[in-house]
């Protein structure tokens, strides 16, 4: 989509990958696609930690921090990660994740409070649809 | 829906250097900045103009993201906090970006002395976004000692940063053609200081020499001239950091003693005022070129008007309209 309004709030995301997990083909395809779609994507490149990110996004001021994992460690990483917005009072940021994790894991981390999970075979259009949507359930800030 | 803090209050914090207020008020005034946020940014205005910003550009890949990083830590260890605005360019078909340049800088966060924003051209030529100065005045307000302002990688004449920044660092790279990079991009006169980066590598040295010989042949005889030096630098070795944050220093002493400086704030303030008020324009037009313009289009397609008459014509009905806050 076109984005001509410059003055336009344009949704900003952080796409984050957090750990060891060196797997960032996924990663790339989501920021282009989101890209395409006229959002803003800060990319914080591999092996950060959870705490490096979650100041990143403070200071970037993102919609929507989006971290990738392939690498089996989610059940770790995103209590970490929900659990430093909270002490940091940014609990209102939107956590989005996508990658390999089984679907169990998936309920629990719903429950834990991340908004939207998206795994392998997404189609792009879907994510940024639900990246709009959440932003826009979200309200302005 | 969440709880939307007004902006006069997130200035408040801002003054106190809250980051999570300099980053919503960033998020804010970029994102079109109505007259509530322009009016808390009018307030903090009052607040700048205490920090020494430096522009740091150079041909994409030169090496700034790198550079930035570096000079990052050794203000650091001099004991001053740093803000950063990072530049990239903006994808021209779908206005979206994917902002990169905080790869490099990761391990810098996580230390409040420190303050990165990355931010996209939106379509604005000249190596800045249009909301990169309104972010450094948030900055300086914060009360941040240093702002350095990464541009995207600059091209020709595409150097606005000059007009921005107190210090410029131009960033040449070694070994890209026979021609010093510098030259070609003519951004050789714009620098304060000029790195050579990437010193590591076995042509730097022949970059570095070119450099000097072009600087010797520019040079005005006269005392209290600033001399522009040439800091090559490596990260990959880590040196030369130092001595760029000494040869920054040496600039800002050298603006304040030989009172360029007063010239320096004026063509900033020149160079700010002219382009918001270009912006201001721009917008106003766009936002009511249906309305008022297609009858004065109609006339110049007819020959009754001439271009100049008919945009004299729109500006006059424009000063109706322009909301003071914009
Ligand atoms: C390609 C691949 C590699 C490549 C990676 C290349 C690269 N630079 O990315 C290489 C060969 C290097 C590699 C290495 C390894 N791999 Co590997 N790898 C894969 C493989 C086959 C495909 C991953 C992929 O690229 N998919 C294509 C992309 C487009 O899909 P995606 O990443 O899932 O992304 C999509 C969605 O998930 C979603 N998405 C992704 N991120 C995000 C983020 C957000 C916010 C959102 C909303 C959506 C979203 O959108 C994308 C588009 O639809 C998977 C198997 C699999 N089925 O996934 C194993 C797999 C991930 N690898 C695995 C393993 C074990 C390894 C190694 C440890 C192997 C080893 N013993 O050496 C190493 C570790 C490397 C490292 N440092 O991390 C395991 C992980 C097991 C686990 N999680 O418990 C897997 C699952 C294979 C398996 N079944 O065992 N691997
Ligand atoms: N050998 C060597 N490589 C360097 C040095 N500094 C930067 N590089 C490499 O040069 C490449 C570009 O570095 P960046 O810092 O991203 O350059 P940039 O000017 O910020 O690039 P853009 O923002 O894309 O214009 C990277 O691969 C760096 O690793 C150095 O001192 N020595
Ligand atoms: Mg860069």
């Amino acid at each position: 989509m076109q984005n001509n309004d410059k003055n336009a709030a344009v949704i900003r995301v952080m796409l984050a990958k957090i750990g060891l997990d060196g797997h960032d083909r996924g990663i790339k395809v989501v920021a282009r696609a989101l890209r395409d779609a006229g959002m803003d994507v800060v990319y914080t490149g591999l092996h950060r930690t959870p705490e490096e990110v979650v100041d990143a996004a403070i200071q970037e001021d993102v919609d929507i921090l989006g971290i990738s994992l392939l690498s089996g460690a989610h059940m770790h990483i995103f209590p970490k990660v929900l659990e430093l917005l909270k002490a940091k009072e940014a609990e209102d940021m939107i956590v989005a994740g996508g990658g390999v994790i089984p679907d169990d894991d998936v309920k629990e981390l719903y429950q834990m409070g991340v908004h939207k999970i998206l795994l392998q075979d997404t189609p792009p259009q879907e994510i940024i649809d639900s990246f709009r949507q959440l932003v826009a359930d979200r309200g302005a800030r | 829906m969440i709880n939307r803090i007004p902006s006069m209050e997130l200035a408040k914090r801002v003054r106190e250097g809250h980051l999570r207020a300099i980053a919503r008020l960033i998020t804010r005034v970029e994102s079109g900045g109505d007259p509530e946020v322009r009016e808390a940014l009018a307030e903090l205005y009052k607040s700048t103009g205490n920090a020494h910003v430096v522009g740091i550009t150079g041909v994409p890949g030169a090496g700034k993201s790198t550079l930035v990083t570096q000079l990052v830590h050794e203000y650091r260890a001099s004991g001053r906090t740093v803000g950063v605005v990072a530049i990239d360019p903006s994808s021209p078909y779908s206005g979206g970006a994917i902002l990169g340049d905080r790869i490099r800088m990761g391990d810098l966060v996580s230390d409040p002395g420190v303050f990165i924003r990355s931010m996209a051209t939106r379509g604005t030529l000249g190596g800045l976004a249009r909301s990169a100065l309104d972010a450094v005045d948030l900055l300086d307000a914060g009360g941040f000692d240093v702002v350095l302002i990464e541009t995207v990688g600059v091209g020709q004449d595409e150097v606005d940063i000059v007009r921005a920044a107190h210090t410029t660092v131009v960033v040449n790279a070694p070994g890209l053609g026979d021609d010093i990079q510098a030259i070609k991009a003519g951004v050789l006169e714009i620098a304060d200081v000029h790195v050579v980066s990437k010193a590591d590598r076995p042509d730097s040295n022949k970059t570095i020499q070119e450099l000097k010989a072009m600087l010797m042949m520019s040079l005005e005889p006269g005392e209290g001239i600033w001399r522009v030096p040439v800091v090559p630098t490596s990260s990959e070795k880590h040196t030369g950091f130092g001595e760029l944050m000494a040869a920054i220093d040496r600039h800002a002493e050298h603006l304040e003693r030989s009172g360029e400086i007063t010239q320096r704030r004026h063509q900033i303030a020149l160079t700010r005022v002219v382009k918001v008020a270009e912006e201001i324009v721009r917008d106003n037009f766009a936002r009511d070129s249906r309305s008022q313009t297609e009858e004065l289009l109609k006339k110049v397609t007819q020959r009754e008007l001439d271009p100049h008459g008919a945009a004299v014509t729109l500006l006059k009905a424009m000063k109706e309209t322009i909301h003071e806050a914009h």
